[in-house]
């Protein structure tokens, strides 16, 4: 008898470093957390990978009140990363993650390249992680500065995480920035092995009876669709500077959105804020994005990874 | 829990800005407690308003019906409230823990209810089932205090009353019932009467009222018990946009809540 294999997906495969995945999607860090509400809400199974929310070395307690506020399209918010720091994320939340069966990629963020080597140390010895996600673009925490500000700044937290682990390494980048371009190239010379593409914009709300902010920490960040076009315009343009994978995200709503972000030059995509409203949509968006490429019969995902044409 | 797109039965205006929906929902129905709430896309595909808002179960019937109590407050209770009979409701839930959840053990005592505003709507579902439960075991009795601005926005008095509860109305202009806040209310109710002081305490209601609560109750070395409200981005769990500081920590309201042992908060 002829042994079935489950077949794969035609050409859905990506490779993200080291890190072979299924399909192009993920979840966008810290806009999903395993749980029993999720659980049942979302087939988290089906993802090519999971981004977990950040973590730090001691806990934090997160920013004071109001974190989040809606906009035109879009969701300010001020987390402040909250986390219940390194230990308890080992002990608690890796051995229910590891049951997942996807690749399992941990975020975290430090307040000096020191905090982020620590962490990147003992991640790196845990085979439940597939690749660390390096936060060097939170815009919500008590430093001015953020790392992927500056390309010295960025190199120097890239360099000193390559140097505890072979595991897969991605910078996410902040896109407040002059040139997005120069701080991507200054992580892939560091060697990380992808870029992430975009963490949230610096933005605010002011309520105008009482005259004041409208969330606790005064300023946030912006995300949903109406950043999206700005973050693909990032996606393209840091495609044509850099060799190693971009995962494209930033206000993605649908598989169409996906798409775009793929055709600039995104190897993978990740949602994020749009799943808060349909928390289906990363199933939707596999299923379209292996539609597309039976439709118009492409391959394999390396053919539609930067497949922008000019205009004719 | 599910996410589906349910049929509106009705939508009826119940006073000034405010309405009742009823929705089919048989699929979540029997499982929802009272204090649980639904996230629902009041916009349709539209992006504006952007996020699902959160409305808690206000009543659900033997045929698998549930109810929403709401106020037109902005973009989306608005467009919530321009829906007709017959259009179909894309909601998640039900979602969070609820009172029944928290109180296990206290089945034998007196029920003391607090709803300030608004906070009436998911109290008259757990009303109805402490009611329930006074039947089927006896020894209780279920109190009720309602706190509205004046007689106009008095919502669910006779709902209360037709469930059997003592219902106890104030006012802040005294239009209706006694004059005051119903926190005074609470406060008259303990003084009078020893029985009370083994009661629980049920709240929901604007803040500084869930937190004059906790102090009565502390002072009176009584249960307490307050479901809390804030904006919520995702509903789930996910994001740590609404939360309450707790004496652990920041909680968050939509997936640890939105009930929770006043005593544990840090006001």
């Amino acid at each position: 008898m002829v042994k079935k294999h489950k077949r794969r997906s035609p050409g859905m495969s990506v490779q993200i470093g080291k890190i072979g995945m299924e399909n192009p999607v993920m979840v966008a860090s810290g806009t999903y957390e395993y749980n029993e509400v999720t659980k049942e809400l979302i087939d988290i199974k089906q993802f090519g990978a999971i981004v977990t929310k950040t973590i730090t070395l001691r806990p934090r307690e997160g920013n004071p009140l109001p974190r989040t506020c809606e906009t035109y399209a879009g969701l300010l918010n001020a987390i402040g990363l909250q986390n219940k720091g390194l230990n308890a994320f080992l002990i608690e939340s890796i051995p229910s993650l590891k049951k997942l069966r996807i690749p399992i990629i941990v975020s975290i963020s430090g307040d000096t390249a020191g905090e982020f080597k620590e962490l990147a140390g003992n991640l790196a010895e845990r085979e439940e992680v597939a690749g660390i996600e390096l936060n060097l673009s939170c815009p919500n925490l008590t430093n001015k500065r953020l790392f992927a500000q500056n390309a010295d700044a960025t190199y120097d937290v890239v360099c000193q995480v390559r140097e505890m682990t072979d595991k897969t390494i991605i910078a996410k980048l902040t896109p407040n920035v002059t040139n997005i371009s120069e701080i991507a190239r200054s992580a892939e010379r560091a060697g990380a092995d992808a870029i992430s593409l975009v963490n949230t914009f610096f933005g605010m709300a002011i309520d105008i009876k009482k005259r004041e902010p409208k969330l606790g920490n005064v300023t946030g960040g912006l995300s949903g669709p109406a950043i999206k076009p700005i973050a693909l315009r990032m996606v393209w343009d840091v495609s044509k500077k850099v060799k190693i994978p971009i995962i494209g995200m930033g206000g993605i709503m649908s598989g169409e959105d996906a798409i775009e972000f793929i055709i600039a030059g995104a190897s993978a995509v990740a949602v994020g804020t749009g799943s808060f409203i349909n928390p289906n949509l990363g199933i939707e968006i596999i299923r379209d994005i292996k539609k597309y490429l039976s439709k118009n019969n492409i391959n394999g995902m390396k053919q539609l990874t930067g497949s922008l044409a000019e205009r004719s | 829990m599910i996410q589906a797109k349910v049929k509106i039965l009705s939508n009826i205006k119940a006073g000034p800005n405010y309405y009742r929906m009823t929705l089919a929902c048989p699929a979540a129905a029997k499982k929802i407690k009272p204090g649980q709430f639904f996230q629902v896309r009041c916009g349709n595909k539209s992006l504006d308003p952007f996020l699902r808002r959160p409305f808690s179960v206000h009543n659900v019937d033997k045929k698998g019906n549930i109810e929403i109590l709401y106020q037109t407050i902005g973009k989306a209770t608005v467009l919530l409230s321009d829906k007709k009979s017959g259009d179909a409701l894309d909601i998640i839930g039900p979602l969070g823990n609820g009172f029944e959840q928290r109180t296990a053990n206290s089945e034998r005592r007196t029920s003391i209810i607090v709803a300030g505003g608004m906070g009436v709507a998911p109290m008259l579902f757990l009303a109805e089932r402490l009611v329930h439960r006074r039947q089927t075991t006896d020894h209780r009795k279920v109190i009720v205090l309602i706190g509205a601005k004046n007689k106009k926005n008095l919502l669910c008095e006779k709902e209360f009353r037709s469930l059997g509860c003592d219902v106890k109305i104030s006012t802040d202009d005294g239009s209706k019932g006694k004059k005051g806040f119903v926190t005074d209310a609470l406060k008259g109710l303990l003084n009078a009467n020893r029985y009370t002081l083994n009661a629980t305490l049920y709240a929901c209601g604007p803040s500084p009222m869930l937190e004059e609560i906790a102090k009565i109750a502390a002072a009176n070395k009584i249960e307490s018990y307050g479901s809390f409200e804030e904006h919520m981005a995702c509903g789930m769990g996910n994001c740590y946009g609404c939360v309450v500081k707790t004496k652990k920590g920041y909680k968050r309201i939509c997936k640890d809540g939105p009930v929770f042992d006043l005593g544990e908060i840090e006001w």
